[in-house]
């Protein structure tokens, strides 16, 4: 267990890093939809719920893993759509003019 | 299977780095969004395989409860993005962020119902201590995201006043709320009493709320991010009590991700983090007296034709737009102008602020949307040194990021603030309501400055008249 906890602690630590460099890249202009996906992805926390959902007969754990899980996916496909709507508005300046 | 699932996980978490990676320029951003896509319906198909092929018990109504939970949320949530308004991304995002931190409270209760499915009991029957630290933090966190996104919610969206509420003994109040978390955290390492984790969780909300109330609605752009930070740790915080790796990674990145928009707020403010934190700022303005003394000084006053015929006979035209030009819906209007002056041969870009709108970022969506050209569009840093080389600089529904003062007026509320030098064009036009000051409530000098002409009315109707005039 303790080793498992330091191993998982190293990966958090690394990523910290990894996100500090990708979103210091992320070009000022798409900050908003920046913050619409990484919500979105966020809500990766689904696998938990889904785990409650799945491996429990009726009972709270499945009541609240349901809620949790329709909660999640409301973030994951409002998310990514609506980021998705935003980065199709950006365009370069050519043709319509 | 167990490493095959978590090197899925693994893609999965690739594939969110690709995303943001995305974001670096538009045009890898679409793809981006796409890998994004691709990694979560890995992470969900790999999940729902595993607990199947995992545990006998499971059956095809657990199959269905799944699919009906995710048709649920698709069903809100498409329609949600497809309706909503560009204008309203700052609520839709604080919406979405008290989603994540109330999944995450859920998921962490759920957990501690059945430690059993999550694999979470030790060789005694109890729950790990460090599961116990981890679920405890995973509630905590999740729940001051819940309550503090719906307050910035409530306050995005008009539904309570944007005025910061403060009481006496608020800060030692906060303090103590934080303290006794702490403490219940702790407490529910030794006992792992149901009765802890509910009064942790009860307390957890609180703080949410009590943090957000007392601040104001002009630095919601710093709380947006912050929260969107603290989704992101409630995330990974979730990651360690299941020992998934795609959670961790998600959950870092989005932590350091909201992490760094809040700071690029704050010093596009210049403030401090823990001086938006402590809130109260925009009820007052102790300084506005020193300046009120220059209240009935004449300004230049102008029509919109006054300001079309200024700005066909300029070479170069920068639009500054702030959040009142949103409000008013007036950006297509603004593009109209800007495509009859390019017409006429007139260099148009636009400069943005960093705290321009109500989130970071915001501005460009709104033009975006709009469909101005997003190479039109730069930067404070990249664009303000050419005020200087500009004809005309044409401010609308934007105050307090041009105001002189910040640069030269200690005294003043902004004063270190990063702001447009707009006052180094030939020529400032002025669009705004009335003579009222901005957000911060201060005077801003360049209204009676000689190279300044105002043009009083409703951001969207000017910018229609001078369109006309052209």
């Amino acid at each position: 267990m303790g080793g498992d906890f330091v191993a998982q602690l190293s990966i958090f630590v690394l990523a910290v890093f990894v996100g500090y460099y990708v979103v210091w890249s992320v070009t000022p202009a798409l900050h908003t939809p920046l913050m619409a996906v990484t919500n979105a992805i966020s809500s990766v926390i689904v696998v938990g719920a889904i785990i409650a959902v799945m491996g429990s007969s009726m009972g709270w754990t499945k009541i609240l893993g349901f809620i949790a899980l329709v909660l999640a996916s409301v973030n994951i496909f409002g998310g990514f759509a609506v980021t998705q709507r935003m980065l199709a508005m950006y365009k370069k300046k050519n043709k319509g003019e | 299977m167990v490493n095959f699932s978590a090197l899925v996980y693994l893609l999965s978490a690739v594939l969110f780095i690709l995303a943001l990676r995305g974001l670096s320029s538009p045009e890898t951003s679409r793809s981006g969004n796409r890998w994004g896509m691709v990694g979560m319906a890995l992470a969900i198909v790999t999940t729902v395989v595993y607990a199947w092929w995992s545990n006998a018990t499971v059956g095809l109504m657990d199959l269905l409860w799944v699919l009906a939970a995710l048709m649920m949320g698709a069903v809100i949530g498409l329609t949600t993005a497809k309706k909503i308004a560009m204008t309203a991304m700052p609520q839709l995002v604080a919406a979405f962020h008290s989603l994540v931190g109330l999944a995450a409270v859920l998921v962490a209760a759920a957990a501690y119902t059945q430690p059993a499915a999550f694999g979470l009991l030790d060789a005694k029957g109890e729950i790990f201590i460090a599961s116990r630290i981890e679920m405890g933090l995973g509630i905590a966190i999740g729940a001051v995201t819940f309550s503090g996104s719906i307050i910035a919610f409530a306050k995005l969206q008009g539904l309570m006043s944007g005025a910061p509420v403060v009481f006496p003994g608020q800060h030692k109040l906060n303090a103590l709320v934080g303290l006794l978390i702490i403490g219940l955290i702790a407490a529910f390492c030794v006992n792992a009493s149901p009765g802890t984790l509910l009064l942790l969780t009860l307390l957890a909300f609180a703080i949410g709320f009590l943090l957000i109330i007392p601040i104001g609605g002009a630095d919601m752009p710093v709380i947006v991010s912050m929260l969107n930070s603290y989704s992101g740790w409630a995330a990974a915080g979730i990651g360690f009590t299941l020992h998934n790796n795609a959670l961790i990674v998600t959950g870092a990145l989005v932590g350091s991700s909201g992490a760094i928009l809040s700071y690029i707020m704050c010093k596009g403010m210049n403030r401090s983090f823990i001086n938006v934190l402590l809130g109260g700022f925009g009820g007052d303005s102790a300084a506005g007296a020193a300046s009120g003394a220059a209240d009935d000084r004449p300004v230049k006053q102008g029509s919109a034709e006054d300001a079309a015929f200024i700005m066909k006979n300029a070479g170069s035209v920068i639009i500054v737009p702030g959040y009142g030009m949103a409000v008013a819906q007036a950006q297509h209007a603004v593009k109209e102008m800007a495509d009859a002056l390019k017409a006429e041969g007139v260099k148009v870009s636009y400069a943005i602020h960093p705290v321009a709108g109500r989130m970071p970022g915001h501005m460009n969506v709104l033009l975006a949307e709009a469909n101005v050209p997003y190479d039109e569009v730069f930067e404070l840093e990249d664009i303000n040194s050419e005020f200087q080389s500009t004809d005309v600089a044409f401010v609308i529904g934007a105050n307090d990021v041009t105001n002189p003062a910040a640069k030269t007026d200690p005294k003043s509320p902004i004063f270190g603030m990063p702001v447009l030098e707009v006052e180094k064009a030939r020529t400032v036009l002025f669009v705004k309501r009335g003579m009222a000051a901005g957000y911060a409530g201060v005077q801003n000098e360049l209204f009676y400055r000689d190279n300044t002409m105002m043009l009083f009315g409703d951001a969207k109707k000017v910018a229609e008249q001078i369109v006309r005039a052209l």
